[in-house]
């Protein structure tokens, strides 16, 4: 018999940091927020993402799956999702994904390949302030796709 | 160096059966601080950058998916993709952290 192991309610861990963030919040943001001149801007984005994938994206295929207002900033959740078939021929290589708001431009980089079937991926992210986040898929033809998304930020996750 | 993360745990749910061809979803989270290097302790001492920096699954030793994470992602990182289950087998995973310290999980599927 296989088992499968499936997650628990919550995580020590998590459960923990919850706690730290409810007691210590308001009292730790001021201390935790970095001024705007340390947030990277559109250029460093831009520069991020040609250093990852060279090229020039077109608009399409890219859908970012995310809240449009994230009441914590410290964890969003986020799918991106490219619309392409996932064959030998034709398929998702790298989904690369930067925001413009936060101490560093670079958020995740993922390799896929035909083994995965279908081009999606989920995961969550810290947003210091209400930011764009855009997303770029290189295709196994060397073709790039971008979408980007504004996601508003009631409170900033700090930890950039 | 920083001292190596305690109590790190790791959760995954993937199906114990498929069908051949079948995509399933698998599910992943590891409780890891992901420590950006932005933040302060209460002392005001700016916590040294630790987060996990690589996440790679191989299926029956097959490369399958691989993340780069950088400090953005959040504490306690849930990851999820798909996978063709194609063979019965291992699933292997590993998350990378700063410190080197290498945090493994495995998952068997019977494919049918």
């Amino acid at each position: 018999m296989m088992t499968e192991t499936e997650f628990g309610p919550a995580l020590y861990t998590r459960r923990k940091s919850i706690a730290v963030a409810g007691s210590g919040l308001l009292a730790a943001l001021a201390v935790l927020m970095l001024p705007d001149a340390a947030l990277a801007k559109t250029a460093d984005v831009n520069k991020w993402l040609a250093q990852q994938l060279p090229g020039t994206p077109s608009p399409g295929k890219v859908t970012i799956d995310a809240p449009d207002i994230a009441e914590n900033g410290n964890t969003v959740p986020i799918t991106i999702s490219v619309d392409s078939p996932m064959t030998e021929q034709n398929y998702v290589k790298t989904i690369i994904m930067a925001a413009d708001g936060n101490p560093l431009p670079g958020v995740a980089i993922f390799e896929l390949s035909p083994a995965n079937g279908k081009a999606s991926v989920d995961f969550r992210i810290r947003l210091a302030q209400t930011e764009k986040v855009t997303a770029v898929a290189q295709m196994s033809d060397g073709s790039l796709w971008t979408a980007s998304r504004v996601i508003k930020v009631t409170i900033g996750g700090c930890g950039g | 160096m920083p001292n190596p993360i305690q109590n790190v745990e790791t959760r995954l749910r993937v199906p114990s059966t498929a069908t051949k061809g079948e995509i399933i979803e698998i599910k992943t989270l590891i409780s890891h601080p992901m420590y950006s290097g932005f933040t302060k302790d209460s002392a005001g001492k700016t916590i040294p950058r630790d987060i996990i920096n690589t996440f790679a699954v191989t299926y029956n030793g097959r490369p399958v998916f691989k993340m780069t994470l950088q400090p953005a992602i959040s504490a306690n990182p849930f990851i999820a993709f798909s996978v063709v289950a194609d063979q019965t087998g291992t699933f292997d995973f590993t998350w990378t952290d700063d410190n080197g310290a290498a945090y493994k999980d495995q998952a068997q599927i019977t494919v049918s």
